[in-house]
């Protein structure tokens, strides 16, 4: 049995919305409700669903960017192999943890600081933690130019992300996550402004690096195509919960939930001949799990495909 | 046989830039037939909405069509007067935006907008007349009537792209050119979005170009199809048969480094290298630098660009059908 890289149980991030007389609370937006998965050691993990459903906030909160309103997210700490709760840690403990877990974030264009060289901007990370002497750092950054594939790296270090192209700058992206040597990568939709011709490419050097380093993905997008792609597993997000989690082969030949099938059948499909199935609404399927299953929140409907049987019928239309 | 609406021949524009000139459309033409869907499909820079803004003259200042000609109808627009025009855009060819988020005044009313576009083209109108239109075409875009009296803020991306569609189909033209109308949304959205369009079109009988960088859209819209790659047409042909044999080894890169959600799990292919400056005229092919096996010939530049008829009604250009 693989160990897991990270578990998250039951994370919570709720927003208040405050206004009128003294900034009272008025409500709570439930932006990421109840969210509970495991991702193994070397696998990737995609979470899809659309704009506004809450990917980016499970996101933020795992990188610790954004306080969780609840729950628990327990991470392998690679020195004792053991998982440990995130809350337990004090503030050094916090910093190193902080070197494990990265992030690369959807824009290129707007994550990298435009006055800075692309060597300052890869070192950073390694000033901050304070790791080697300069001149291990600047052999750190030209390595780790090489591996993401900018070469000569003597060419890149000197210039400006101005100069560099949409597919370059996102392989700095790259580059300043793995200079940290992080176990846990967590990638926001970091393809979704490529063009396709270069998306491809960006995508098997991340493979890639996951085969080499021993890297482990949380994959957001909403492009089930570029998930399938990408991860072992799926998981389907909508209103701040995940309704669906499966294999990817399993997820998409075998969709439960009617959300994870409405999903599926609105991607575009490119071959004119096929005829993309049209998926009227069904909850028969769907209500006699909730049936059989009255207690649990994720039902396992076999071979680890989880099912959630929250009311979804008022929201999903 | 239905007739030859738009028929675009020879066409060259060129920016005129501080670096030099920029060949954005290379001797490009097609034609597009009543009531056929016609895809442009390419990466980023390779001229497509070059081409859409051409047909509608509305190219920035620098913009110059250097040659060919552009036929609506059997008439010739290059080279008309800006008055002439007037009467061409909306009338015979009107366009849906990229960013229907940004495409509309955000200080007036949706209806108001569209009614000023009616008004301009058709001054005999009441007003009554007008809001009965309006309100027919949000019946078919699927909008309430009363997304005419709020503002676009008040709307979502996707209902504002919907009234996009109603306000490009406002003064009945001819062409309908949709610069990709969906790269801004969500999937769901984008799904519904072309939906809508496909109806529109089967309903009113339009002729659309419909211009993306996925080939996936392109497959389920269109009946024709033209691939760009560096401001020339490098294959053109039934969609159908471009996406089972494709000629041009640019067209089989692109099919194969598309991730899909059926099918067999399959190994995807990259491009390589980066499309050309398009600033000076270079000879021979544009596409051999990035080309995974290039032909000697086209490797030494002594084929000129030109489209071939490789099968019945199926071109491609004669440079690297042979290629990869």
């Amino acid at each position: 049995m693989s160990k897991n890289i990270i578990e998250v149980k039951n994370l919570e991030k709720y927003y208040e919305i405050s206004g009128g007389f003294f900034s009272r609370t008025k409500g709570v937006v439930k932006a990421v409700d109840d969210v509970s998965f495991e991702i193994p050691v070397g696998e990737s993990l995609g979470l899809v669903g659309q704009s506004g459903c809450g990917k980016t906030t499970t996101a933020r909160s795992l990188c610790l960017l954004d306080p969780k309103t609840n729950g628990e997210i327990n991470f392998l700490n690679p020195e004792t192999q053991k998982l440990e709760s995130i809350d337990d840690l004090d503030d050094i403990e916090l910093k190193n943890f902080r070197r494990n877990i990265q992030m690369i974030f959807q824009d290129p264009y707007e994550s990298l600081n435009p006055r800075w060289t692309i060597k300052d901007i890869i070192l950073e990370p390694l000033n901050i933690h304070n790791i080697g002497n300069l001149a291990d750092r600047e052999e750190a950054v030209k390595e780790i130019l090489k591996t993401v594939g900018l070469t000569p790296p003597e060419n890149y270090m000197p210039r400006y992300p101005h100069e560099l192209s949409g597919g370059q700058r996102q392989r700095v992206s790259i580059a300043r996550t793995l200079i940290m040597k992080p176990k846990f990568v967590v990638c926001d939709e970091p393809t979704s402004m490529l063009d396709v011709s270069i998306r491809i490419s960006i995508m098997d050097l991340m493979l890639n690096l996951a085969k080499d380093l021993g890297i482990s993905y949380l994959y957001i997008t909403h492009d089930l195509a570029v998930a399938r792609y990408m991860c072992n597993r799926i998981a389907v997000m909508f209103n701040g919960k995940i309704v669906e989690i499966a294999e990817t082969e399993k997820l998409l030949s075998n969709p439960v939930h009617p959300y994870t099938k409405r999903l599926i059948s609105s991607i575009p499909v490119p071959d004119p001949k096929y005829n993309r199935v049209e998926y009227d609404l069904n909850y028969d399927e769907l209500d006699e799990i909730i049936k059989n299953n009255p207690d649990k929140k994720m039902v396992d409907i076999g071979g680890e495909h989880f099912i959630a049987t929250h009311d979804v019928k008022d929201i999903l239309y | 046989m239905s007739k030859e609406v738009l028929v675009v021949d020879g066409l060259n524009m060129h920016y005129e830039t501080l670096d030099g000139l920029v060949q954005a459309v290379k001797d490009v033409s097609f034609t597009l037939k009543q009531g056929e869907s016609f895809g442009l499909v390419g990466e980023s820079g390779c001229g497509k909405t070059s081409v859409a803004m051409s047909l509608l003259q509305l190219q920035p200042d620098n913009a110059k069509i250097s040659s060919g000609s552009i036929k609506l109808d059997g008439i010739e627009l290059v080279g008309m007067t800006e008055k002439e025009l007037r009467t061409v855009r909306w009338d015979g060819i009107s366009i849906v935006f990229q960013g229907a988020m940004n495409a509309w005044n955000p200080v007036a009313k949706i209806g108001e907008q569209i009614r000023e576009a009616i008004r301009e083209h058709r001054p005999d109108n009441s007003k009554d007349e007008n809001t009965e239109k309006i309100t027919e075409l949000f019946n078919i875009v699927g909008l309430d009537s009363s997304v005419m009296d709020r503002y676009p803020h008040e709307l979502s991306g996707g209902m504002k792209q919907r009234a996009m569609i109603a306000l490009a189909l406002s003064c009945d033209p001819k062409v309908v050119i949709a610069d990709e109308p969906t790269t801004a949304l969500d999937v769901v959205i984008q799904d519904q979005i072309l939906k809508e369009l496909k109806k529109v079109q089967e309903l009113l009988g339009l002729s659309l170009i419909y211009i993306s960088h996925d080939i996936a859209v392109i497959a389920e819209m269109t009946n024709n199809m033209a691939v760009m790659y560096a401001g020339s047409i490098v294959e053109l042909g039934p969609t159908k048969d471009v996406f089972s044999k494709p000629k041009h080894a640019y067209t089989r890169l692109l099919l194969e480094s598309t991730p899909s959600v059926v099918g067999e799990k399959k190994k995807l292919r990259s491009l390589d290298g980066e499309p050309p400056s398009l600033i000076d005229e270079k000879k021979g092919c544009s596409f051999s630098p990035r080309c995974p096996a290039p032909s000697k010939e086209c490797k030494n530049q002594e084929l000129e660009m030109k489209l071939i008829e490789v099968v019945k009604g199926h071109y491609a250009d004669q440079c690297c059908v042979e290629c990869g």
